[in-house]
């Protein structure tokens, strides 16, 4: 090394620099660690009751205060919007339970996630095409993705555990090769699914003159599916292991479960979420190459707002990003991503491990 | 190691001026005086010069190469590559460099390096002139320039100040979701940021008459502002604030125990890393003449990334080495696979870098020359802290 390398005598001198320090050694209260957070965070909250209940009124307030005048303007467009926003929400909370499974359980942050949508929307389609049958189409779209995030855990995730950076570096790159190669199997045409007879047209609801069927059923396909992930997580035998795994992996593999296949089916449900979730969206929209970063930006605000690893957060966090993108978009178009920016930037600043979130 | 060969190549050459002018040399205080003075100068510096030439190192070499390189690169070089591939490459370089900065001394992936100079050249068109006189102010390049990297870096602690609330893997979906949020908005937003279409016609400046619109003085232009970022990290890194961010990387516990304010350095390191996308943004706008979403897109981002991790994180040479093979594949890759099919390339190269060498080509250089070469550890490698 050259002669003016770091000695040791340098310490003092960094010391002195920091206008940017604080004064050493007070303390701070704030250590964001695994074993201090969860003492310190269950201590503060109970001091900061009072505190929450003003932030609640602080951002509810206007929200109430706009939703009235919205009502009383226009009520049709304000309920209409309201459930479009709903049905959205559904859709990314389809997207991000899956997401949300996999980080919380592998700490793998999947930015393919947003391609194993399209793959799963894109299998889906040409199923579809060829047996007529929309049902096969949704079936397809789960088993394709799950099939390839199954794939993607075997051959690649699984020879790089604990290495967070490296994996989501190789997610990217992994969606970077699948979305061209997506874009030279499908081209860039855009396409869209017939769902089936029985759930085409719209039907007439009271508030809403009319709502397009087929949305009210992904509404309740997604709580179906929302209540039976919760059934699948908190009353099954695999369940309880991806929640054990999830608080503590070396802990679950210690009393004898085989980790890896654990971690292999839950990439793989997570994964054939996203792909039904891309047949299911595909039909209510439609699918074109750019739907992956689409979706997977809102699974990652979703998750970032609702909180990594919890499957309760993602509907929590689909519902306020799903609303506040259709109320966006209804009520002020040229501005409607900051108002998903802002529902993040808050959720940040007051929760920065999301709402439902736990300390890693 | 290289400073004491110099120090025993001075001092023979000292023994050797010495010599002849015996009687003249005490007098003077320097050896290069007497040899300029003395009539036996000429033999000393012949000799003084095959000693230092034997001194020198290969990596000597490889500097005033690339040095000699970069400096007559334009002579060499046609037009076309003087402004498309150098030019860009060093601009390309410069953002790269900042997440070089960020990731690798501080231990933050930051995706939104591109969006921050994104919004630099946005903001250079907003306040100085483009094709849309309705939105922009028309202010002097300098001021609109002033403006621009203020505003940026001011925007990059901002989102610093956000993504450090969490750490680890948290930031770089931070980030990523700052990035597209900000991209949809440009491309949503008509008032200021003049939607899809964006703007045009946003030139570089003209300055005591050299016009550097032209390749040679913008290459020269992009040159000084590279090598001056360059420079600067290097230094950067070996100040006490570098070190401690360095420390903070490697344990921000203990760096916190020790009386560090990790927050404050972290976003301090997001700011300095914001000021060098900056001024890479602004150059790449007046390469590019124009700035429109794409500019800032998901792709746009995550180039940036592949830049940074195709050169190696670990030292700051790595971005301007990534920017130069990135943008040779992007010019040439479509000469050997289809036009269309440049993603599947770069993306399969970026696979392999990850999968086969995490360090990138840096680290694969110090693997070959660890293997096959006389044994001596490159220079990164020395420097890493673990």
């Amino acid at each position: 090394m050259s002669p003016q390398g770091r000695p040791k005598g340098e310490f003092p001198s960094v010391k002195h620099e920091g206008t940017l320090m604080s004064p050493p050694g007070r303390p701070k209260g704030e250590f964001r660690s695994a074993k201090h957070g969860g003492r310190l965070m269950t201590h503060r909250q109970t001091a900061m009751t009072r505190q929450q209940w003003a932030l609640w009124v602080i951002f509810s307030a206007p929200i109430a205060v706009l939703s009235v005048l919205a009502v009383t303007d226009n009520a049709p467009l304000f309920f209409k919007t309201f459930l479009n926003g709903l049905t959205l929400a559904s859709l990314y909370f389809l997207v991000a339970s899956g997401f949300t499974l996999v980080f919380g359980l592998m700490r793998n942050v999947n930015l393919a996630h947003g391609s194993l949508y399209l793959f799963g929307a894109y299998v889906g389609w040409f199923v579809g095409e060829h047996t007529g049958s929309w049902v096969l189409a949704v079936l397809a779209g789960f088993f394709a993705s799950a099939l390839l995030g199954l794939l993607m855990q075997l051959l690649v995730f699984r020879h790089m555990q604990g290495q967070d950076l490296r994996q989501t570096l190789v997610t990217i790159g992994l969606s970077i090769v699948l979305a061209d190669l997506m874009l030279w199997a499908w081209g860039a045409e855009i396409y869209t699914f017939d769902p089936p007879a029985w759930i085409y047209g719209s039907t007439t609801l009271p508030l809403v003159e009319k709502f397009p069927t087929y949305r009210l059923v992904v509404l309740l396909a997604a709580i179906a599916i929302g209540v039976g992930l919760w059934w699948l997580l908190a009353r099954t035998r695999i369940g309880m292991m991806i929640r054990a795994g999830v608080d503590d992996r070396g802990m679950l593999a210690a009393s004898g479960v085989n980790v890896q296949l654990v971690f292999a089916v839950t990439f793989a449900i997570g994964a054939g979420l996203a792909g039904l979730a891309g047949v299911v969206g595909g039909t209510a929209l439609s699918i074109s190459p750019g739907e992956d970063t689409r979706y997977l930006l809102a699974s990652l605000v979703v998750v970032i707002v609702g909180g990594m690893g919890s499957v309760g957060g993602a509907a929590i966090g689909a519902l306020l990003i799903g609303l506040a993108e259709q109320f966006g978009q209804a009520y002020a178009p040229t501005y409607s991503v900051v108002f998903t920016f802002v529902i993040m930037v808050v959720a940040l600043a007051f929760k920065p491990r999301g709402i439902m979130g736990k300390a890693a | 190691m290289s400073a004491a060969k110099w120090r025993r190549a001075m001092n023979s050459s000292n023994a050797a001026a010495l010599a002849p002018s015996r009687a003249s040399a005490h007098a003077l205080p320097s050896t290069l005086r007497s040899t300029v003075n003395d009539s036996a100068a000429d033999t000393a510096t012949r000799h003084w010069m095959s000693s230092a030439w034997n001194a020198l190192s290969l990596r000597h070499l490889a500097v005033i190469a690339v040095i000699a390189i970069a400096l007559l690169y334009p002579v060499l070089a046609t037009p076309f590559f003087t402004f498309q591939i150098g030019a860009q490459s060093l601009a390309l370089g410069l953002i790269a460099l900042s997440l070089t900065f960020l990731g690798g001394y501080g231990g933050m992936v930051s995706l939104a390096q591109m969006t921050v100079a994104g919004l630099a050249g946005y903001l250079f068109a907003i306040f100085g002139s483009s094709s849309m006189p309705a939105i922009s102010l028309g202010w002097p390049w300098w001021l609109a320039l002033v403006f621009a990297l203020t505003l940026a870096t001011a925007f990059a602690a901002a989102v610093g100040w956000l993504s450090v609330r969490t750490e680890g893997i948290y930031t770089i979906m931070i980030t990523l979701a700052i990035g597209v949020a900000f991209f949809y908005l440009a491309q949503q937003n008509y008032t200021l940021f003049n939607g899809f279409q964006g703007f045009s016609k946003v030139t570089a400046p003209s300055v005591a008459g050299i016009d550097f619109r032209e390749p040679l003085p913008f290459y020269y232009l992009v040159l000084v502002c590279a090598s001056g970022g360059y420079f600067f990290v290097k230094h950067l890194v070996r100040a006490p604030f570098g070190a401690a961010l360095q420390g903070i990387r490697d344990n921000p516990r203990r760096m916190q125990a020790l009386g560090y304010n990790v927050t404050a350095h972290r976003v301090g390191g997001y700011a300095v890393a914001g000021l060098l996308a900056a001024v890479g943004g602004v150059l790449m706008v007046w390469y590019n003449g124009r700035i429109s979403p794409g500019t800032v897109g998901t792709g746009a981002m995550i180039n940036i990334l592949i830049i940074a991790v195709l050169g190696g994180m670990k030292h700051p040479i790595g971005a301007f080495v990534g920017a130069i093979v990135f943008v040779l594949l992007q010019n040439f890759a479509i000469d050997l696979v289809d036009r269309e099919r440049f993603n599947l390339v770069i993306g399969g190269v970026f696979l392999a870098i990850v999968l086969f060498s995490p360090d990138g080509l840096l680290g694969l250089w110090a693997k070959l020359r660890s293997r096959f070469g006389p044994g001596t550890p490159t220079f990164k490698t020395k420097r890493r802290l673990q």
